[in-house]
C-alpha cells in the first residue's frame, strides 16, 4: 500500500449511473487485480474504496456506481484535479490458481475488477469466458472492452432486453469451464454458490472503515478464522467461505 | 530545540503522541508503512480473556466530520495476544507498549490484567470500562463511580504496572468516576471514549449499523474531548491521557493545554494511515510557533485564572 497524489485524467459516465474515471500516479503497490484503492474526497470524513478496474505502470482506471453522497461528488469531479488516495488495497485474485478454462463472472458495479483479471489471464495463454450480468439493456458497459482483450463475451439481463433473458447463472449453467472468479451482489453470490462445478474466487464488498486492516469494521468468518474484507479479502477462496 | 518529552505514570515518552487502541490494531499494519518507533507509545487492540469476533457487520458508518463503529472487542483473545501478536509487535517496537483490556466481569478484567501485566513489553495497562456490564446488572461499569472503583481495585491487586482507567464519556459526571478511580488506586486517566451515536439509511428507514448504536469519533468529537479533560484534570491528581478528534499537532497542544499529560490519536489513524507520524513530525514546528520550549510549562494552563 502507498498513499498518494493522483491526477485525474478522465471523468465519464458510461451509463446513467456508472462512471469511469482515470487516475495517474503510482501504481507500483499495485500487486493483483481485484485490489482496490481508497479515495479521499473533500468534505466527507471516510475514505471511498473502489476497486481497481485496469492499471499499468502510470495510470488506473476505476469505474464507480453513484450510490450516496460521496459517489455523488466524485461523479462530479473534473479532469487535472488531484486526489488523495490509498493504493494497492487487499488481497486480489490468484490467477495461478486458474486451470485452463476460466469463467468469469461480473454483476452490474462487480464488473470492473473482471477486466484487468481477463487481461492478465489471457497473458497466461488461458481461454477465458466473461458472462456479465445487468438489470436491463440500459444498463451494460465494457461489453465490447471485454471482447476487444480476446475473451468469449456473455451477457444476461434480468429483463430479457439484451443477450440471455434472466441471471448470470442461467449462462454459467451450460459453460464449459475449471475454474471461476466472480465480484457482485450476494443475491448473485449464493446463485453461483448453488450450481458451480469447481473452485473459484468470490470478491466480496463491505462497508469500510480504514480499508487496510486496522479498524476490524468489515470483518467476516471463515472456515479458516476471521478475515478483514479489506485486507485478508475482498477475494476469499470458495473453500473458506461460510454461507 | 524544543523538548517534546512527556512522563506518563513513570515511563518518559519521547513525545506524547500514542495511537488509540482498535485503531492501530497490534501495531504491525502500520509498521509496513513507517517506522513506529517515533511514536510515544501507542495502545494495542482491546483485549478480553476470550477470543472474540465482536459483532455482525456493518459495523462501521460515516457522520460530519467523523465516523461511528460498533466493531464490538473483536480480538484473538488474551492468550493468543501473548503468544502471536507480542512477538510479532517485538520485531517491529521497541519501546514499551500501552495494553488495552476490556472484560465483562471483575474476574476477566483481573484474569486479563493479571497475565497481561506479566509480558516485558508492557508499560501500562489501559483499562477500557466503557463495555456493557453483565456483572452488575445492567449498568457499564464505567458509568458508576462505584463499579469503576470496583474494577480499578480489582485490577490493580493483580497487578505491578501503572493502570490507566479509560473513562467512557457517557455519563453525568465523569468527575466523579474519575475520583472513584483514583481513590481505587488507578495510576491515570485516560478519556474520552467514544461517544454513543447512530445513523440511520433515509433509503431504508433502518440504522447504517448492525448493531444499531455505535461508537462515535472523529474530529468532530474534540470539543467533548478537551472539555472532559479539562474537567477531570482539574479533580485528580494522576496523570489524564487526553483523546477524542486528535488529527494535528494543534490539537495534541490543545488537549495538554486542557490537562492532558499524553494524548491519544483514535480514528484520524483509519483515514491517514500516517497522521501519527506527521503529527510528531510537524509539532516542534507548531510549539515554536507558540512559543512552547517544553510541553510540560503549558500542561493545564487553561486552568489558570
Amino acid at each position: 500500500m502507498n498513499r498518494g497524489i493522483y491526477e485525474i485524467l478522465s471523468n465519464k459516465p458510461l451509463t446513467k449511473d456508472i462512471y469511469e474515471m482515470k487516475l495517474e500516479g503510482d501504481t507500483s503497490h499495485i500487486t493483483a487485480p481485484g485490489q482496490f484503492i481508497n479515495i479521499q474526497l473533500d468534505g466527507f470524513y471516510l475514505r471511498r474504496p473502489i476497486s481497481i478496474c485496469d492499471y499499468d505502470d502510470k495510470t488506473i482506471t476505476i469505474i464507480y456506481k453513484v450510490v450516496g453522497q460521496g459517489t455523488e461528488a466524485m461523479a462530479k469531479l473534473a479532469a487535472g484535479g488531484k486526489l488523495d488516495i490509498l493504493c494497492g488495497l487487499g488481497n486480489g485474485f490468484d490467477v495461478l490458481k486458474s486451470g485452463k478454462k476460466a469463467v468469469l463472472i461480473g454483476g452490474g458495479v462487480g464488473v470492473p475488477p473482471m477486466y484487468n483479471l481477463c487481461k492478465k489471464l489471457l497473458a497466461q495463454g488461458k481461454e477465458v469466458a466473461v458472462i456479465l450480468g445487468f438489470n436491463t439493456k440500459d444498463e451494460i458497459f465494457y461489453e465490447k472492452e471485454f471482447e476487444a482483450l480476446g475473451a468469449k463475451v456473455y451477457v444476461s439481463t434480468v429483463d430479457g432486453s439484451y443477450g440471455t433473458k434472466g441471471f448470470v447463472t442461467d449462462v454459467l449453467k451450460d459453460l464449459e469451464y475449471d475454474y471461476f472468479y466472480t465480484c457482485g451482489p450476494m443475491p448473485m453470490f449464493r446463485a453461483i454458490e448453488k450450481i458451480a462445478e469447481t473452485s473459484g474466487q468470490y470478491s466480496f464488498e463491505e462497508r469500510m472503515g480504514c480499508g487496510f486492516g486496522a479498524c476490524m469494521g468489515c470483518s467476516c468468518k471463515t472456515k479458516y478464522g476471521y478475515k478483514r474484507i479489506c485486507r485478508d479479502g475482498p477475494v476469499l477462496e470458495r473453500e473458506e467461505i461460510i454461507w | 530545540m524544543v523538548n517534546t518529552k512527556v512522563n506518563l505514570c513513570g515511563i518518559e515518552l519521547d513525545n506524547p503522541v500514542i495511537p488509540a487502541s482498535g485503531t492501530f490494531g497490534f501495531g504491525y499494519e502500520f509498521a509496513e508503512l513507517y517506522d513506529i518507533n517515533c511514536l510515544g507509545t501507542f495502545s494495542f487492540k482491546g483485549t478480553t480473556k476470550d477470543p472474540r469476533f465482536g459483532n455482525p457487520t456493518p459495523r462501521i458508518a460515516e457522520c460530519e466530520r467523523g465516523m461511528i463503529n460498533a466493531v464490538g472487542l473483536q480480538n484473538p483473545g488474551v492468550e493468543k495476544v501473548i503468544s502471536e501478536e507480542l512477538p510479532k509487535l517485538a520485531k517491529c517496537f521497541s519501546k514499551p507498549v500501552m495494553a488495552n483490556v476490556s472484560g465483562f466481569s471483575l474476574e476477566e478484567y483481573a484474569y486479563t490484567c493479571e497475565k497481561i501485566d506479566k509480558q516485558e513489553q508492557v508499560g501500562w495497562l489501559e483499562v477500557n470500562i466503557s463495555c456493557p456490564n453483565v456483572h452488575g446488572g445492567g449498568m457499564s461499569f464505567g458509568t458508576s463511580p462505584e463499579a469503576a472503583a470496583e474494577v480499578t481495585k480489582a485490577v490493580k491487586a493483580v497487578t505491578t504496572k501503572p493502570v490507566i482507567i479509560k473513562l467512557s464519556p457517557n455519563v453525568t459526571d465523569i468527575v466523579s468516576i474519575a475520583k472513584a478511580c483514583e481513590e481505587a488506586g488507578a495510576d491515570g486517566i485516560s478519556l474520552i471514549n467514544t461517544l454513543l451515536g447512530m445513523r440511520i439509511d433515509l433509503k431504508t428507514g433502518k440504522p447504517v449499523i448492525a448493531n444499531k448504536m455505535g461508537g462515535f469519533s472523529g474530529a468532530a468529537i474534540k470539543p467533548v474531548g478537551i472539555r472532559m479533560v479539562y474537567q477531570v484534570s482539574s479533580a485528580v491528581k494522576i496523570p489524564v491521557v487526553g483523546m477524542g478528534g486528535v488529527s494535528t499537532a494543534e490539537d495534541v497542544i490543545e488537549y495538554i493545554m486542557a490537562g492532558a499529560t499524553a494524548v491519544e490519536v483514535g480514528a484520524a489513524n483509519l483515514v491517514n494511515p500516517y497522521v501519527c507520524k506527521e503529527i510528531i513530525e510537524k509539532l516542534p514546528a507548531v510549539m515554536e510557533k507558540y512559543g512552547i520550549n517544553n510541553l510540560n510549562d503549558i500542561k493545564g494552563c487553561a486552568h489558570n485564572g
